[in-house]
């Protein structure tokens, strides 16, 4: 059968951001994938270069909406070990707390989402109620719903006050009886089971050879997590499990992410309780010194690396930042190859791509394009429909 | 009579499609969530479409980027008359702390734009707000 290329994108409402696949197709199986990046590149890594440290701290959060803590928190700490600053405990852990409310909320955005891609629009909408539970709790915590700007360098902005903490709590409590329902969809119900069993397969010697990270690389059963394997900010007194899955597939993504929601709830708890008293921030010098130091967060994608390169002044010389749909961007190109038109937009949302973070110093091809685009949205509804007339497994 | 007719229906179903031009995702899980159920958009009409050519409202958010500017174009001339359309975020409305090489510095530069939603990133009750005013603006003449 003759091979046929297929562009799709880069216009994306499904995923809400552009990027753009020429996936090669034989009937209906994919054959090849070419994945074009670049369309959301805005010079974040130059900008950061004309700005202060404190302003830089305000431009890192805005690389990506969702993960915005974990890029702050690792802004902050490249900054402090550059400056050689002890941050206060409290802070540690009210930082530590935000991180973990982020990842809650980033994981159960992801639930929805995967849930829209398969056309179980039901979870899409139940999930992402839910999220609002976090969203109250973080505007309350820190004032703002997605951009936080709770993070300092030396320390967090905003102390947590006693009510604050119960409604923490009480959260928590409302989330964990909503999750005893998702973890029970992800493990039994059959729309999920379906379209998720067998489907992106990227077996373990593939993710370690392609450098997956984060949920992708978990449900591919590497037991690999930043924040046990080289624990920051408070991480190290928290006790948690690092959940894997050895499906290798993308209803083992499913599975990691709703545990990683219930061993994220049991840490903020764990985090509430054992809150020690003291200051929440040590005051910074504006000019930092001269050296290099790197740092990496586990953010709720996976692990997100900073490099500064300071000069002495107030303005970095040098900020480079990885994130982590960067790295598992490789991993997407090798589970298209093989699966059905119909699962694509299952397998590229299987990893919670965040363009923003990726887009930034990638050599941009700036060709027109000519032929006709397919749309995520149009794929998914045929994916859905191409599921519901026959019975293909 | 026909004329209130096609009023009255553009106005009890303004459908939307949502265009990210290089923002940082922010405005745009924002736009979602006002569409779920806490806020239920669906009660003015409001539906998220995929493709332009079925939309009535364009939902812009970001700053513009270089490569994204040809697409946002073709995107607007797709979608047919009459069509609205909303700058959703500061970085949509001025470029904001992404003024750099690549960036043109708000949707207005490119396209022309009816309603602004100012925030980073504003509220959902904001964008839903925004959605309304344009809405009743329509409906005053």
């Amino acid at each position: 059968m003759a091979e046929v290329t297929i562009p799709i994108g880069p216009q994306h409402p499904a995923l809400k951001e552009p990027e753009r696949f020429l996936v090669t197709v034989e009937g209906e199986t994919v054959v090849g994938a070419d994945i074009r990046i670049g369309h959301m590149h805005r010079g974040i890594e130059k900008l950061a270069e004309h700005r202060t440290y404190i302003q830089n701290l305000y431009l890192t959060e805005r690389i990506c909406g969702i993960c915005s803590f974990t890029h702050t928190t690792n802004f902050s700490q490249v900054t402090e070990e550059a400056l050689g600053l002890e941050v206060p405990k409290r802070g540690l852990y009210l930082r530590t707390l935000v991180n973990e409310l982020e990842r809650i909320h980033s994981h159960l955005l992801w639930l929805g989402v995967a849930g829209h891609e398969m056309g179980f629009d039901t979870l899409f909408m139940y999930s992402w109620d839910d999220r609002e539970i976090v969203q109250d709790i973080l505007e309350n915590m820190t004032g703002n719903r997605v951009n936080y700007a709770y993070n300092a360098i030396g320390g967090v902005r905003r102390d947590i006050s006693d009510s604050q903490a119960q409604e923490v709590l009480r959260g928590m409590d409302a989330i964990e009886e909503r999750m005893k329902y998702y973890v029970n969809v992800a493990l039994n119900e059959k729309t999920i089971l379906k379209r998720t069993q067998g489907i992106g397969v990227l077996k373990t010697e593939d993710a370690k050879r392609l450098c997956a990270v984060g949920p992708l690389l978990r449900a591919s059963n590497v037991k690999d997590d930043v924040r046990r394997d080289d624990p920051y900010a408070a991480y190290g007194e928290i006790p948690f499990d690092v959940i894997t899955a050895d499906t290798c597939d993308v209803h083992g993504q499913v599975v990691v992410r709703a545990l990683e929601v219930v061993e994220s709830l049991k840490m903020c708890r764990h985090i509430i309780k054992n809150l020690p008293t003291g200051d929440i921030r040590v005051k910074a010098p504006r000019k930092v010194p001269p050296g290099e130091t790197i740092s990496h967060t586990e953010a709720p994608r996976g692990e997100d690396i900073h490099y500064l390169k300071s000069n002495g002044t107030d303005k970095p010389e040098r900020l480079k930042v990885r994130a982590p749909t960067l790295a598992n961007i490789l991993s997407v190109a090798h589970m298209l190859k093989g699966i059905y038109i119909a699962d694509i937009p299952m397998v590229v949302a299987g990893i919670d791509p965040c363009m923003a973070c990726m887009d930034r110093v990638l050599i941009v091809d700036k060709d027109k394009e000519t032929s006709q685009m397919v749309e995520m949205d149009v794929l998914r509804k045929f994916g859905n429909e191409w599921y519901e007339k026959e019975a293909h497994r | 009579m026909l004329e209130n007719l096609v009023k009255w229906s553009r106005i009890k179903s303004p459908w939307v499609i949502h265009f990210n031009s290089g923002g940082c995702n922010g405005c745009d899980i924002e736009i979602l969530a006002a569409l779920m159920p806490r806020l239920d958009a669906e009660r003015f009409g409001v539906l998220l479409q995929g493709s332009p050519r079925h939309s009535d409202v364009l939902v812009c958010t970001g700053a513009v980027t270089e490569q994204m500017k040809d697409r946002l174009i073709r995107i607007y001339e797709q979608t047919p008359e009459p069509k609205f359309v909303i700058a959703c975020g500061t970085c949509a409305i001025t470029g904001a702390m992404f003024e750099s090489y690549n960036t043109h510095g708000g949707i207005d530069k490119v396209i022309p734009v009816n309603a602004y939603v100012p925030g980073c990133p504003p509220k959902p009750e904001a964008i839903l707000d925004g959605v309304v005013k344009l809405l009743t603006s329509l409906k005053e003449g």
